[in-house]
């Protein structure tokens, strides 16, 4: 690398100065979205009673063989499709031999000569600067159990509901220099994850699990000792480790020390990393074909098929929202970001009667109180969009009043918020705005009449009452008739007994 | 003895269909030879509470006219397969206690036609030896050829269901075949042993000792009892990933003897292994019996199989390494009293495997572990391929292959054989078919000068069971091997 693009990428990176660089490689462990288990029949809904949803195979016991979750296969094709990855025609399934009492077969059923797919890659894009960050594998496997250590004062006790659940393992090359780089990965691919339906991405139920292989070098010299960090649950952990394990390094490569290779892990409450095991500690897996499972045989037709059923991406979304659209780059950005926004913004289009007529005016209107409004709300409310208080349908009716200039932007903003704390009915709501904004109006219609014809307002005021008809009529004219008369009536002599035009 | 145990599969279900007896009355005598025959060990655990209660049930399904293929067979089950409800130990302290609440596919299939079964038989633990003495249950006594002074080994694995078998105190018996495991102790005992195509039978239910190379399959008295047996041992099965979809169709019953435009493979490198003159005159009748009978004699090549023996306790031990991991007294099975878990690992499965099966997981972590797995277990797979390709070259020439199913008969059994490899040595003529997965039959032919069997295997392409049996059958008659019906004198 140069010295110039270095200095760019750092830029956008954390501080490390310009002595020194940082490669990042991630392992994304994400659970196929999948109703049953990897190898068995059992379901794999999270939150259940413990060991209630074990299959004989997920707690090892003895003559049970795995059977491949056909569905799973496709998830991952489908994942590594629209990673630009390659789907291999044959993989195959190795054992990971490891004694560990969650472990129920005493070895994990995963691919580790030929993964199910090679390379890939996810774009990134920061401050405008796009990236490509490569993909090593993708390969598909069964997670383990759980270990629970502090529900008994000796004893552990293991809850094997995990026992099996699929999972694909996402393996990137070390191409991120920054936390900024990683923590825009892990959001992109999340996002891809999610439009496809293969990961819900839900990182708080585990369902995206992240283990960080770190190095640092000064800038030009090869990569340094990679760090692995395990396990890391949240994009925030993420970074967090990564800068607490960059000046980590950094310190002891000043002090003329050596970074070990080495596994770590993150504690989340005092934000560092602690040594976990050495190289020289790691196991040997003993890895080999496991000779219950067939190979996968992929043929080009079936890669095909899935290839035709994945729905539209979030770049290429993006792409169609500023050309159909007429939308921003930073507003389309933010409404693929999640496949649930880019959801409701086209369902409440599709609702908007004048989407025809106007498409580009009606977009507008709908992304800036979608992205500006509404996103809002959700985030103080710490909600989903799922959870809007404000329907898609809600939205289009509001969307269509501001298209007709019936209420203004500042208006519909106020109506978003009323409806959100009070939960008052949207129509009622801005029929109520509507007609407080008509009022505002005759007003100034009528002070208007009033103030042009100060002569005839004394005349009025002296007792010739039958000029309150010629005041009427002239507000009605300077309206066009469009006015409410009775409204004109009662703002009229709520005028005439004020202050001022007595 | 009553005669009710000595009749076969085939003229039981006979007798059955004719009412001449009752099931209760052929289960009845059949524990009753169990019981005088309990000084050979064949069982570990005994049916008998459940059997008679089948018993009845299958009486009355007879008198409804409703009788299944194998209604009131009594039928030995190897401790290996998996049986709901009745203990399973595959011979081994670590399971001692082990109760399986589901029913393997292949004893599912039995039961399903009817079959009763009569009790779990003795095995080498986990299935891992060739005479039976590795069980934690104890010997097992083979009664064929028994001279004044002792016993001689049943062989094994399945040395309990052969006995079982020979003994007469079951009418058939369910094994599995790793590496010979059927057809050896059939050889010794003087039985008739199947092994059928690897595919064929599911391995559901069948604790697992080498995945790629376990088969369940058959010990009978006859061939057609074999080839009965099969039909309903065999299906495909979702449930086990390696079973075959490949069809019955072609298992004739009654089995044509006719193999007059058969091509009979020889292979001419397995003469200059030591063989016992006894056994090799089995071999040279067998052949002249086919001659005779119409088959063409061809000498024929397997160049890879004197590789067959280190290729096979290679990647036999690779794989029972990683599936004895389950066995860890976390979840079932023995348990050592210790309060840390790496105690707990080191002492339930130190206590609780047997020498034998822990050699072999020792053998087995060596040979996959870093900087050994490309040199052993990668060659081995690298060699079992061209061990397969030499009979699949073989087959284009001819339509089966007969070779001795041991290169010596039982050895007495308390010789102690300290030395491993003499003991793997037993199975040098019988892993070849294992490691080509293709089906394999071992028969017994004649008797050595001090009346242990002598036998002879005929090996077939894959799915080709109705060739071996034809082949078998044909030998099985010229043999008249019926002088076993009088060994029960000398139990």
């Amino acid at each position: 690398m140069t010295k110039e693009s270095s200095d760019k990428t750092n830029k956008s990176g954390s501080n490390i100065g310009n002595e020194w660089e940082m490669a990042i490689g991630l392992e994304i462990h994400a659970q196929i979205t999948s109703t049953t288990k990897l190898f068995s029949c059992a379901t794999t809904v999270f939150g259940k009673q413990p060991n209630s949803q074990v299959s004989l195979l997920d707690a090892g016991f003895p003559g049970t063989l795995p059977v491949i979750n056909d569905f799973c296969i496709e998830q991952a094709v489908k994942t590594g499709l629209a990673l630009n990855g390659k789907v291999n025609n044959i993989s195959n399934f190795d054992r990971k031999n490891y004694f560990y009492p969650d472990l129920p077969l005493g070895y994990q059923i995963s691919q580790f000569y030929n993964p199910i797919i090679s390379d890939g890659s996810v774009t990134i894009d920061i401050n405008n600067i796009k990236k490509n960050i490569s993909l090593d594998h993708i390969h598909i496997e069964q997670d383990a159990g759980k270990s629970i250590h502090d529900l008994h004062p000796n004893k552990t006790l293991i809850d094997l509901n995990r026992s099996g659940v699929p999972l694909m393992e996402i393996v990137t090359k070390p191409e991120m220099k920054s936390s900024e780089e990683a923590m825009s990965f892990v959001k992109k691919l999340r996002s891809i994850l999610r439009y496809l339906g293969t990961c819900n991405g839900n990182m708080e139920k585990g369902n995206l699990r992240i283990d960080l292989n770190i190095s640092v070098n000064k800038v030009g010299d090869e990569l340094g000792t990679r760090v692995e960090i395990k396990n890391l649950n949240s994009i925030r952990f993420m970074n967090l480790a990564i800068d607490y394990e960059v000046n980590r390094q950094i310190k002891m490569l000043d002090n003329n020390d050596k970074v070990q290779q080495e596994t770590r892990l993150f504690d989340p409450i005092k934000y560092i990393t602690k040594k976990m095991r050495s190289k020289e500690d790691s196991q040997d897996y003993r890895y080999f074909p496991d000779p219950d499972l067939p190979p996968i045989i992929l043929s080009n037709n079936y890669i095909s098929k899935v290839k035709e059923s994945i729905a539209e991406l979030p770049d290429s979304k993006q792409m169609r929202f500023m050309k159909e659209y007429s939308l921003s780059k930073y507003d389309s950005s933010i409404l693929v970001s999640e496949k649930s926004y880019s959801t409701y913004f086209e369902e409440s289009l599709k609702n908007n009667k004048f989407l025809e007529s106007n498409q580009s005016d009606v977009a507008k209107i709908t992304a800036n109180l979608l992205t500006g409004t509404i996103f809002s709300l959700l985030k103080k409310d710490n909600m989903s969009i799922e959870e809007s208080k404000i329907s898609e349908k809600d939205l289009s009716y509001i969307v269509e009043h501001v298209h007709k200039s019936e209420i203004s932007n500042h208006i519909a903003k106020g109506i978003i918020n009323t409806v959100w704390d009070t939960g008052e009915d949207i129509e009622y709501s801005v029929h109520k705005a509507k007609s407080e904004q008509n009022d505002d109006r005759l007003e100034y219609v009528v002070e208007d009449v009033l103030d042009k014809n100060k002569q005839k307002v004394e005349e009025y005021n002296k007792g010739k009452l039958k000029l309150f008809d010629f005041f009427i009529g002239m507000a009605m004219k300077n309206t066009r008739g469009k006015a409410d008369p009775v409204a004109v009536r009662k703002i009229l002599t709520k005028k005439l007994s004020s202050e001022k035009y007595r | 003895m009553n005669e009710l145990t000595t009749i076969n599969i085939h003229e039981a279900i006979n007798h059955l269909k004719k009412k001449d007896f009752s099931v209760l009355e052929l289960i009845g005598a059949h524990f009753k030879r169990i019981e005088e025959t309990k000084h050979l060990n064949a069982f570990i655990t005994s049916n008998y509470d459940k059997a008679m209660d089948s018993a009845k049930k299958s009486d009355s399904i007879i008198r409804e006219n409703k009788m299944r293929n194998l209604e009131g067979i009594p039928i030995a089950v190897k401790d290996n397969f998996c049986t709901k409800n009745i203990r399973t130990t595959a011979s081994s302290k670590i399971l001692h206690n082990f109760v399986p609440q589901y029913e393997s596919t292949v004893t599912r299939n039995m039961l399903n036609e009817g079959c009763i079964i009569t009790g779990k038989t003795s095995l080498d633990e986990f299935g891992m030896g060739s005479s039976n003495k590795t069980s934690f249950f104890g010997k097992v006594k083979n009664p064929v050829g028994k001279n004044k002074m002792e016993y001689h080994v049943p062989g094994g694995s399945s040395g309990g269901s052969a006995v079982a078998v020979s003994s007469f105190s079951s009418m058939g018996a369910l094994g599995t075949d790793t590496g010979g495991s059927i057809r050896q102790p059939a050889a010794f005992c003087g039985v008739v042993g199947l092994k059928p195509t690897y595919g064929r039978c599911s391995r559901f239910g069948i604790m697992a000792f080498a995945s790629s190379l376990d088969q369940a399959g058959s010990l009978t008295r006859t061939v057609e009892d074999a080839s009965i047996m099969l039909r309903t041992m065999a299906s495909y099965d979702k449930k086990d990933s390696t079973s075959s979809r490949n069809s019955l169709e072609n298992l004739l019953l009654p089995i044509s003897e006719d193999i007059s435009k058969l091509n009979i493979g020889i292979p001419t490198e397995y003469m200059k292994e030591n063989i016992a003159s006894d056994i090799f005159n089995s071999w040279e009748m067998s052949a002249k019996w086919l001659k005779e009978g119409g088959a063409n004699l061809v000498e024929i090549d397997l160049p890879h199989s004197k590789y067959s023996l280190s290729t096979y306790y290679i990647i036999s031990s690779a794989e029972a390494s990683s599936n004895l991991s389950r066995y860890d007294g976390i979840r079932f099975g023995y348990r050592s009293n210790d309060n840390n878990i790496k105690d707990l690992y080191v002492n339930s499965r130190s206590d609780g495997f047997g020498e034998e099966v822990k050699r072999r997981i020792m053998i087995g972590t060596y040979v996959l572990s870093k900087g050994h797995y490309d040199s052993y277990y990668l060659h081995a797979l690298k060699v079992r391929q061209l061990i397969k390709q030499d009979f699949i070259n073989a087959f284009k020439k001819v339509d089966a292959i007969i070779l001795p199913t041991t290169p010596y008969p039982a050895p007495p059994l308390n010789k102690n054989t300290d030395n491993p490899i003499e003991m793997y040595m037993n199975d040098i003529f019988t892993v070849p078919a294992s490691l080509a997965g293709i089906p394999a039959i071992s028969l017994p032919v004649g008797l050595t000068k001090d009346g242990r069997p002598t036998s002879i295997q005929v090996m077939g392409p894959s799915f080709k069971e109705n060739t071996i049996l034809k082949v078998g059958k044909f030998i099985e008659t010229a043999a008249n091997f019926s002088k076993i019906k009088n060994q029960e004198k000398m139990l």
